[in-house]
């Protein structure tokens, strides 16, 4: 709005290069705001975490300091914190990609079951016949191809029908756990497992590696690698830029003459597959076999990962890894302190709720902004 | 399958539909009421859970099931009252708040149910129609039935003829419809909004005290799988009607009643499948309703789900 004034007053160069800086101020500005109101987020909902633990007569000060050891604070915490950041980077993903383009989509979870039960099942004909870099690979395709086409279906039926994604991508996420639970307790059961019923193992010879020095498996480094690709394609591409256009505005996305069916199938596939490389991981590196334990919530915690990180897939890296923190050591607290395994599902929830009341605040502080009038839109 | 078997299967679903029905029915309710005001509130499946725990904690520690059911309605409208109160501020969305307070409802209720989890709890009791009506002994039991069903069932004849006829009916469609004309006509357009999403929590938290105190009567961490969810999207199957919401809640609670009416003459195999047919049959309706006209011209204008 300023430059077009100046720019139609006096078209000089001198004033152009102060009108760049200070264009360049209100956009560092901005982006601090994007990393001060999740922060604030953070810290008023652990206060008022703290809150609630000093009122059921538990020390606070305790908790985050076991929350620290237990995520952070020893090499072994940290390792464990990574491994459970893998899943919740791939699984934000698959809530990111579709909130660019309008879609609240939160199949993630079902994406992870039934892609990790896609990629045990096919494996079962070909073990101990298929040498491992075949094995793993037809796992990896068929866990990708499973996630991107459920999670896609959520999209068809959205462009097609009208049909809400949020409802119905939870509702495929209660059809895919049945459809496992179907299977890992009917006819793929592996009969030794009597008291968790599962499918056959992969067997360990056949299981991913860990990134060389730790004990983290390789799913952190291609959560990371996608993190950073599918930034590129969001904000550097012609396929991100329509993207965005029609998270911004369908209906002139559609006036333009984009592709908006398209677009939306593409995005929710896109994150069907991310979920599927999670769940594809969770098998081959993690578990070894489809069982109950691929529903571990990893699908539910990468929504509200995605939703801290503002839907950037950068910022999702760094959230993740807290998360994954938080995740990892919930077991010491729950030994150490006697509290139930669900407190970190109230400490999640109430990030949650607190994050998205500060929305609100976004634009109503002038050192965010830099100029007031323009802020409030 | 032969009569008696089919007999069997049909008296049980009968009976399921009515047991399983009441928590859609109350949720659905809810749901319209919120959803009729131009908010949506996809945070029910939690409200229904941390109802039932508490309804279950009131009902153990008090010995009393009805002050369960109360408890749970208060706890189920607080959680409605703050999803109204914060959605009135600037940037908020309804939708994402909803899936917010899903995940806190379910967290809280997992944190303070835990020592529930084994104790029993009193129940409610139940009227025996059938016993009344002379039913042979075979539907005695389909028909005995939970007077919250028959409270549900009165709730919704109400909210029929008070929505049409009634000068808070007209209130709360003016502002589902269009805000800026609701304004114009001076009525607070938040207000309304939050007193809709607290019945809504209410009737939701009483849907859960169902769950947890008669069917299927214990607390459990796996008590509600999608309940709350079904709920609001067969209220866009019911196109925001009161009486199809009960009509809808009884069609699901046949779905949801015949994997176990199956299991009760010996067909075990499928059982996960069977599990599964709620689910497939709400996106099946939502498949076949949601794309079409006349579903359209029944949603209340302001709907964010609309748009």
């Amino acid at each position: 709005m300023q430059k077009s004034t100046t720019a139609d007053t006096s078209p000089s160069a001198p004033i152009e290069t102060v009108e760049f800086a200070s264009d360049l101020g209100i956009r560092l500005r901005r982006s601090a705001e994007y990393v001060a109101v999740p922060l604030f987020a953070l810290v008023t909902s652990g206060a008022l975490f703290a809150v609630f633990l000093a009122l059921i007569g538990k020390p606070p000060a305790d908790f985050y300091s076991l929350l620290w050891r237990g995520g952070f604070g020893t090499a072994f915490s940290l390792q464990n914190t990574l491994q459970r950041a893998a899943p919740l980077i791939l699984t934000a993903l698959a809530m990111a990609i579709p909130a660019r383009i309008g879609l609240i989509m939160i199949g993630g979870e079902g994406a992870l079951v039934l892609s990790g039960f896609s990629a045990a099942a096919v494996a079962l004909p070909l073990i101990g016949v298929a040498p491992k870099f075949v094995l793993l690979p037809v796992m990896a395709a068929a866990a990708i191809v499973v996630g991107a086409l459920w999670v896609g279906l959520a999209g068809y039926l959205r462009h097609a029908r009208g049909v809400n994604e949020t409802i119905s991508s939870l509702l495929l996420t209660y059809i895919a756990i049945a459809i496992m639970n179907f299977f890992v307790e009917g006819a793929l059961r592996d009969p030794g497992s009597a008291n968790k019923p599962s499918t056959f193992p992969i067997g360990d010879a056949n299981m991913i590696g860990t990134i060389p020095g730790t004990d983290v498996h390789w799913g952190l480094a291609a959560g990371i690698v996608l993190c950073i690709a599918l930034h590129f394609l969001m904000s550097r591409t012609t396929f991100g830029f329509a993207a965005r256009i029609t998270g911004g505005n369908p209906r002139a996305a559609l006036a333009q003459g984009l592709p908006v069916g398209k677009l939306i199938v593409a995005c929710s596939m896109i994150a069907g597959a991310c979920a599927g490389v999670a769940g594809f991981f969770e098998i081959a590196a993690i578990h070894g076999r489809a069982n109950a334990s691929l529903a571990a919530g990893y699908g539910f915690t990468g929504i509200l990962v995605a939703f801290l990180a503002r839907h950037n897939p950068i910022a999702i890296i760094p959230v993740a890894i807290m998360f994954g923190g938080i995740a990892a050591a919930g077991g010491l607290i729950q030994r150490r302190m006697g509290l139930p395994d669900a407190s970190v599902l109230v400490l999640q929830g109430l990030i949650f709720v607190v994050l998205l009341i500060s929305e609100t605040l976004y634009g109503r502080f002038a050192i965010f902004s830099g100029e007031r009038s323009t802020s409030r839109t | 399958m032969t009569d008696s078997a089919l007999a069997t299967v049909l008296i049980a679903m009968i009976g399921g539909a009515i047991r399983v029905s009441t928590p859609f029915m109350f949720v659905a309710l809810g749901e319209t009421i919120t959803e009729k005001s131009g908010r949506i509130n996809l945070g029910l499946e939690g409200t229904l859970v941390l109802g039932a725990m508490v309804a279950y904690m009131t009902s153990y520690k008090t010995g009393s099931p009805w002050l369960g059911v109360l408890g749970a309605g208060c706890v189920g409208m607080a959680l409605g009252a703050l999803h109204g109160a914060v959605c009135r501020l600037p940037r908020v969305n309804d939708v994402a708040i909803g899936i917010a307070m899903m995940s806190f409802g379910v967290g809280l209720a997992f944190f303070f149910g835990k020592p529930y989890i084994q104790p029993t709890a009193p129940r409610l009791p139940s009227v025996p129609i059938g016993e009344w009506i002379g039913a042979p002994p075979a539907l005695r039991v389909a028909l005995d039935v939970n007077p919250l069903f028959l409270v549900g069932i009165a709730i919704a004849i109400f909210l029929w003829w008070a929505f049409k006829n009634t000068r808070w009916g007209l209130i709360l469609r003016t502002t589902g419809d269009s805000a800026p004309a609701a304004r114009a006509m001076g009525i607070p357009v938040d207000f309304v909004r939050f007193l809709a999403t607290s019945a809504g929590g209410f009737l939701a938290g009483v849907a859960g005290a169902f769950l947890s105190l008669y069917y299927p009567g214990s607390w459990n961490e796996g008590l509600s799988s999608g309940q709350g969810l079904m709920a609001v999207a067969l209220v866009i199957f019911a196109r925001w009607d009161p009486l199809k919401c009960v009509i809808a809640a009884l069609l699901f609670g046949a779905a949801g009643a015949l994997g176990p009416s199956l299991q009760s003459i010996g067909i075990t195999s499928g059982y996960y499948f069977f599990n599964a047919a709620p689910y497939i049959l709400t996106l099946l309706i939502m498949i076949a309703s949601a794309g079409s006209k006349r579903a359209m011209r029944d949603v209340p204008g302001e709907l964010s789900m609309s748009r």
